[in-house]
């Protein structure tokens, strides 16, 4: 089960061919597995590693760099308050705080019933809205402590089910490219000459 | 002045706008509303001459790199060696210095003024596909970036024969997946090949010569392509009639912390100072609560701090540099007088230490030395003797004298920006900036914090507004 799955490998498929060589397809590769299973399993990786031609080792070695991808399973719902100054700045030890007593978690823990991994994090690019959270990737400006209680309630009864997909799913819209539109990926392997449009003269 | 529940943080104002002239719009994203205002028109005037006459054009225009270093991008895409191909377009989209809130605003609002740029970024330097890397945590930035390609390519205005012309170029997006390092140029590349993300050794100092899988490669930021449309529609003495002749232009700035209105703004270039800034009508309006303004980040969190003193530096990299700091991402965070600085400095330095990518030893270990010696010092627990060593494991990645700013309280002067280092790239550096300007500028808070050991209470850093 936690290979890819079919429809996947044929997505995994496309997105290799847009790039000159397969192995740069590893993190958007790892992105689809956590998004499959919510984590990235170990099974998965072997997979992508036999789908772009390195070893697993290789995969988990690149997938263990990157602060996102997760191992094990976490919550549904992954929160993650950011601590950075300007969020520091603005009160975000309170929204911790709050968040931890309202879970019932420490920062990194998540909660009994699986809903809800709360974590700190970094700055998240969104400074002058401090302090600032992420629920799987999206953002909450400007937060108060209540308002950290009511999205836990809101996470736990349901109603931002729609809004906020599960752990692992990232952008809902995906690049596709036609075929006929497509130029290929360029290789760095083959000699090329000058793009023609160098040439001197207008393109258009 | 206005602000827009679309576009969470932006202010607009009565000033010149370049890049953000479309963000009035809800439907801004759109290919709809982008073509109805002037959207891709740019492109077409600039596929109507040869390649190396959009080349010059954008010299001309000497648009300074947006991401931190300030590099003319017509001068970078001039660095590629001669005579080898293929040539490659990486657009950085990593945005994640601390304080900086730009480039993911204009993914979300104008995604097709970024792929307009690209496009015409690699018709004019002859890069044969370009890779637009968005930073991971960004979902919508990659939604909105990810239907606009899709309009783009149906509408024949990305891929084979754009706009019918004898230009090909594919545009792949790609995400990251959570990694500050990833922002320097060589890390995103190794990053974009599927490695770990770390920075590559220099020499090569420009991946213009070596880039991705070893091709010439540019790398530009985000904001700093988002100019070439309205550029090509404009024309360079348009855009140079804007700002100042050695920072033309306007330029995103985003300013948090304790001001009376935090946002992003879009500034001209090279006059607006710091005091406009900080305590303009049109800008932030100034200290919240009209409490007394003690310290600001001036370019984000790996700049070395400014005070009061420096209120009336312009953003111009000419002078912010002597006066011992940098302009870096268009970032500054204001400190008020209720800051504890010892801890707000502990917040940066804790950053740093979790993003070091671990290859440079000054970095991977005096990051967390930093850290440790720090927390100890902000808890109550430090001595005399970590005050000293802070500033020497600060040697060991810096040698030499640290860039700092001048202080009349102090009687000190500044000493210039840049520092010198003892690793590849400047997350090393940015774990020490804070604790050296904090040490530097504010010494009483942490000789207090030493000598009345566990009686001072530990404070939050601010108060929430």
């Amino acid at each position: 089960m936690s290979r890819l799955s079919d429809d996947n490998v044929k997505l995994s498929r496309e997105i290799i061919a847009r790039y000159p060589r397969p192995k740069s397809a590893l993190v958007p590769l790892l992105h689809l597995a956590q998004e499959q299973d919510g984590y990235v399993t170990r099974e998965a990786m072997v997979h992508i590693g036999e789908l772009i031609g390195v070893t697993s080792a290789e995969v988990y070695g690149t997938a263990s760099f990157y602060e996102m991808f997760r191992f094990e399973p976490v919550g549904k719902y992954l929160i993650n308050i950011c601590g950075t100054m300007s969020c520091a700045l603005m009160g975000a030890h309170e929204l911790m705080h709050r968040a931890e007593e309202k879970l019932g978690v420490k920062a990194g823990g998540t909660t009994s019933d699986g809903l809800i991994t709360l974590a700190h994090a970094e700055c998240q690019a969104a400074c002058t809205e401090a302090p600032c959270l992420q629920v799987n990737y999206r953002y909450r400006y400007r937060v108060t402590p209540e308002q950290v209680e009511q999205l836990i309630d809101d996470l736990r009864a349901g109603r931002l089910a729609e809004e906020i997909p599960s752990h692992g799913t990232l952008a809902r819209v995906r690049q596709s490219v036609s075929a006929e539109r497509f130029v290929g990926a360029v290789s760095p392997d083959v000699e090329a000459a000058q793009p023609s449009w160098l040439a001197g003269k207008a393109a258009l | 002045m206005t602000t827009f529940p679309h576009a969470p943080g932006f202010v607009a104002g009565e000033r010149p706008q370049i890049v953000t002239e479309r963000f009035q719009y809800e439907d801004s994203y759109t290919l709809e509303r982008y073509r109805a205002t002037g959207g891709y028109e740019g492109l077409r005037k600039a596929l109507q001459q040869p390649s190396s006459a959009v080349h010059e054009e954008v010299k001309s225009a000497t648009i300074l790199g947006r991401g931190g270093a300030g590099f003319p991008a017509g001068t970078k895409w001039g660095l590629t060696p001669q005579g080898v191909w293929p040539r490659y377009l990486v657009v950085n989209g990593d945005e994640s210095e601390p304080g900086t809130y730009k480039d993911r605003l204009l993914m979300e609002r104008d995604p097709h003024q970024l792929i307009e740029g690209c496009l015409i970024a690699c018709y004019a330097a002859g890069l044969s596909q370009c890779f637009l890397y968005i930073r991971g945590e960004m979902a919508l930035a990659q939604e909105r970036v990810a239907a606009a390609l899709n309009e783009a390519y149906a509408a024949g205005l990305v891929g084979r024969n754009v706009m019918g012309s004898s230009f090909s170029v594919d545009v792949v997006l790609h995400w990251g997946a959570g990694a500050y390092v990833v922002g320097e140029e060589t890390a995103l590349i190794e990053s974009l090949e599927g490695n770990r993300g770390m920075p590559r050794l220099k020499p090569p100092y420009f991946p213009a010569a070596i880039g991705l899988y070893g091709k010439p490669t540019i790398v530009n930021n985000v904001e700093t392509l988002s100019n070439l449309p309205w550029l090509m529609r404009n024309g360079s003495a348009a855009y140079t009639a804007i700002g100042t002749k050695t920072s033309p232009g306007t330029r995103m700035v985003a300013v948090s912390g304790h001001v009376k209105r935090p946002g992003v703004y879009e500034i001209v270039n090279g006059t607006t100072t710091f005091r406009d800034l900080l305590y303009g009508e049109e800008f932030c309006k100034g200290i919240r609560n009209g409490n007394a303004l003690k310290a600001f980040v001036p370019g984000g969190g790996s700049a070395p701090w400014f005070t009061a003193d420096q209120l009336d530096l312009p953003f111009e990299a000419s002078q912010v540099g002597p006066a011992g700091s940098m302009l870096g991402s268009g970032a500054v965070m204001v400190m008020d007088e209720t800051t504890d600085i010892p801890a707000a400095a502990l917040t940066l330095t804790n950053f740093y230490a979790h993003e070091s990518c671990g290859k440079c030893t000054p970095c991977r270990e005096g990051g967390t030395w930093l850290q440790r010696i720090l927390t100890r010092v902000v808890n109550g627990d430090g001595t005399t003797e970590d005050l000293a060593q802070l500033v020497e494991v600060g040697s060991m990645i810096c040698p030499g004298n640290f860039p700092h700013a001048s202080s009349e309280r102090l009687g000190l002067a500044a000493v210039p920006f840049p520092y010198k280092m003892t690793t590849i790239c400047f997350v090393g550096p940015s774990a020490y900036a804070p604790v050296h300007s904090a040490l530097t500028l504010f010494p009483e808070e942490f000789a207090a914090r030493v000598k009345h050991r566990r009686t001072i209470p530990v404070t939050a850093v601010g108060a929430p507004a």
